[in-house]
């Protein structure tokens, strides 16, 4: 029998969906023997959530990236659900921001329809039945958290649409430092001070260790009497002091040619607002 | 689902078929992350780099400079793959102890660039991964910078910035330093504090923009003194 001549190269184009057998095999033997494999990594942000003693701490880094150049350096990634919900998105930014709009919309009509204050419980199952649906193809992995009228409550939420309820949860690239922090740190029925600096640090990680998070923490204290959106909590990275001057003078850019329209309009009306500047 | 035949027998081995045989790949490089920036004045050069080595999303370390001092006039910035870029450094320091002992000299900046050229031609076919920019004084005391690409294509240049913010920061340099798409600017010749100054400030940009720069900037600046180092701190975000 003559050899096979034809190398199978890698496929291109289109999703492979070749690894689905190896995985789903590998992780049949690890749940075996007490394991489970690592989840898969999500680009270029910490988010993390943590339940304390009168509610629930949000936190976010402020970095976005485009591959692996800052696209916005103050970017917002707390993002309002309803006035006691809100959310923390990772992953692609267009699919969190629009999804939490989504159900942000939906829940205050909600709300309206049963005239109760929601709940976060309606909240993650609203996002996640959304998510499920469309398979993994929105990349929005969300930390929610809110206080209704059952108490504090504190989600995570994958793009595929598994929803983890915890007292406390990372998501994002800058995840497993800011893990780390809340492993050592954290205990049950903290007080708000305490909840708020473990969170800035477990954030301060991602910033400084991870190369997908950067800039600055914000964080979004929710009690069930006041809420607190502190943007930013703190400014861990300012822009370096540049000493040169680089104001360009009149002038410099060359104009090549120069063409003016006027356009002949009629004064219908004027009105002067005086503006007050006392 | 397609995974749903797992859950035929959990656990059990799955028979494989025979597919056919699958190419697979080591890939001996590894991109570390790094800036690099040369700048030749009338009697000095500027050689500076970021000071961090990162892979993947992660930090290797804090304070990894870029800059290694070849002679006394002459320092290489190399980043990139940073194993190539230390085998190269160690080959470069031993092409130089020969020069010195055969030739009873030290070796000037063009013939550092002109060897520099042929040993990475030598691995035309498996290249040194790495970007390298030469800076130092010619024979007459001027400034030279020289840039190279890997595999030994070089020039001399006035300045030159290469690594990752390479694109970032090349642009802004021959806007300030090249006085390009600019009008009715008087081309005053590049005093050696206002380089120190503008290649700091870039820094401090690019750090802004680039995830792979920041934490610390190395500058060594090469006169006829000597080779002088400053250090000055980045974003360590």
């Amino acid at each position: 029998k003559m050899a096979t001549l034809a190398v199978r190269q890698s496929p291109v184009g289109g999703f492979s969906f070749e690894n689905c057998k190896r995985n789903a095999v590998l992780e049949g033997e690890a749940n075996k023997v007490g394991y489970s494999l690592p989840a898969a990594r999500k680009t270029g942000t910490t988010i993390c959530g943590v339940v304390f003693k009168d509610g629930v701490i949000l936190g976010a880094d402020t970095r976005a990236t485009e591959g692996m150049i800052v696209a916005d350096k103050n970017c917002s990634k707390i993002h309002y659900i309803s006035p006691n919900i809100y959310c923390c998105g990772a992953g692609t930014a267009a699919d969190t921001e629009m999804t939490t709009q989504i159900i942000s919309s939906n829940l205050e009509l909600h709300a309206l329809s049963t005239g109760r204050v929601p709940r976060v419980a309606t909240a993650n199952r609203m996002l996640k039945q959304m998510l499920f649906r469309y398979q993994g193809y929105i990349g929005a992995a969300l930390v929610l958290g809110g206080v209704d009228c059952n108490g504090p409550h504190l989600y995570s939420i994958y793009p595929h649409g598994s929803t983890d309820k915890l007292p406390y949860v990372t998501m994002g690239s800058g995840s497993l430092a800011a893990m780390a922090v809340f492993e050592d740190r954290y205990k049950p029925d903290m007080e708000e001070e305490d909840a708020k600096r473990l969170v800035r640090d477990a954030i301060a990680a991602g910033i400084f260790n991870d190369l997908g998070s950067g800039s600055n923490i914000d964080l979004c204290v929710i009690t069930k009497g006041k809420l607190d959106y502190i943007r930013p909590h703190d400014e861990a990275n300012k822009k370096g002091v540049r000493t040169g001057d680089y104001k360009y003078k009149r002038g410099t850019t060359s104009v090549l040619t120069k063409s003016v329209t006027a356009l002949n309009l009629e004064v219908v009306e004027e009105t002067v607002l005086t503006m007050d500047t006392s | 689902m397609l995974s749903s035949n797992a859950f035929v027998d959990p656990g059990k081995m799955k028979d494989y078929h025979y597919t056919g045989p699958v190419e697979h790949r080591f890939s001996p490089y590894s991109f570390n992350g790094g800036t690099v920036l040369a700048v030749a004045g009338e009697d000095f050069a500027i050689v500076a780099s970021d000071t961090r080595l990162s892979e993947g999303y992660s930090i290797h370390s804090r304070d990894s400079p870029k800059c290694y001092k070849l002679t006394d006039t002459t320092v290489i910035g190399c980043s990139g793959f940073h194993g190539d870029c230390l085998t190269l450094t160690k080959i470069i320091d031993a092409r130089l102890k020969m020069y010195k002992h055969s030739n009873n000299k030290t070796m000037t900046s063009g013939a550092i660039a002109a060897m520099l050229s042929t040993i990475l031609y030598g691995r035309r076919f498996f290249p040194y991964y790495v970007y390298n920019i030469i800076g130092g004084l010619d024979e007459h005391g001027k400034g030279a910078v020289y840039s190279f690409d890997p595999v030994g294509s070089y020039q001399r240049d006035t300045y030159k910035a290469g690594g990752s913010a390479s694109a970032m920061l090349q642009p802004l340099l021959d806007n300030q330093i090249g006085f390009k798409n600019m009008e009715g600017v008087q081309h005053v010749p590049l005093t050696q504090d206002k380089a120190v100054q503008l290649v700091k400030d870039v820094f401090i940009s690019a750090a802004e923009r680039d995830v792979y720069t920041g934490d610390a900037l190395r500058v060594c600046i090469i006169t006829k003194e000597g080779i002088s180092e400053q250090t000055v701190p980045l974003r360590k975000d």
